[in-house]
């Protein structure tokens, strides 16, 4: 079956999306996440979306349930990297994506997600 | 008012990885008519939305794209179709929120803010026709 790489950097998981997911592969990379943080006890997740030309309800909820599930297991998630023309767009369809941690960039995201793993 | 159709095309919908098709059709178009990053953007989301439920609910059907011209203007209208079980209630399948299933319920109305125009034609056992414009 088709599947994102999930990338470990020390305490963090990278994952970048580079493809059009169609559905099941987004659901397959909500899986394989949960999977990985509770197999390596990651404490951060960062997910970038800057290939990414659209995000519409599906991945866009797909993104949001990942940032809860794996907030109850003790990790952080930081999607960084969205479209200028992705953010307008998701903001008119009318997903604010509550909960969900966003950063400019890779760099910026993972100093976020060190200072508040560091806090804890 | 006059509306020529410059150019015209048609794409199965019927299993998910078609949505994935659909949108990128759908960007290809628009890309080619040079419609801006952003309203484009807006255009492929209300297609995945539209091609997902047409494959969920709809069991599958098609999209019918045409390029048209309107008093000078050029834009893109799809048309979504399927021989599903239709809509009873299209009030109530057009509020923000609303779903039969699990989904958020924000493909419809979200689509219909996305565009310029928003067509909804469905009836029990009828099917469903979703006609959607963008201006350029
Ligand atoms: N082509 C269709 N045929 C039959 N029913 C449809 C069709 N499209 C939409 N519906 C009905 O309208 C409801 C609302 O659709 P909408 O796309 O807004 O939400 P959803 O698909 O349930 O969730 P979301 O799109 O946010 O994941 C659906 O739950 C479904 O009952
Ligand atoms: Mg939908």
């Amino acid at each position: 079956m088709e599947r994102i790489p999930i990338l470990q950097m020390g305490e963090f998981l990278l994952v970048t999306i580079q493809v059009d997911m169609h559905d099941q592969l987004a659901l397959n990379l909500q899986e394989d996440l949960t999977d990985r943080i509770s197999r390596t006890s990651a404490r951060g997740v960062l997910i970038d979306i800057s290939a990414l030309d659209m995000v519409d309800s599906f991945i866009g909820r797909m993104i949001a349930s990942i940032s809860g599930l794996s907030r109850i297991m003790d990790a952080e998630t930081m999607v960084v990297g969205m479209q200028p023309a992705v953010a307008i767009t998701l903001v008119e369809l009318g997903l604010t994506l509550p909960g969900v941690s966003t950063a400019l960039n890779v760099e910026r995201g993972m100093q976020v997600l060190r200072k508040r793993v560091a806090g804890r | 008012m006059n509306v020529n159709v410059n150019q015209s095309g048609s794409l199965a919908v019927r299993v998910e990885q078609d949505v994935v098709l659909a949108r990128q059709q759908a960007r290809k178009i628009a890309s080619e008519q040079g419609m801006r990053l952003v309203d484009l953007t807006k255009l492929v989301t209300a297609v995945s939305e539209l091609a997902r439920n047409t494959v969920v609910y709809g069991g599958g059907g098609d999209m019918d794209w045409q390029v048209i011209e309107q008093s000078g203007r050029i834009g893109l209208r799809m048309l979504f179709r399927d021989e599903g079980p239709g809509i009873a209630d299209t009030r109530l399948a057009l509020t923000d929120g609303w779903t039969s299933g699990s989904g958020l319920g924000l493909g419809l109305t979200g689509a219909r803010r996305l565009v310029d125009e928003f067509d909804l034609d469905t009836a029990p056992g009828q099917g469903t026709r979703i006609t959607i414009t963008r201006w350029i």
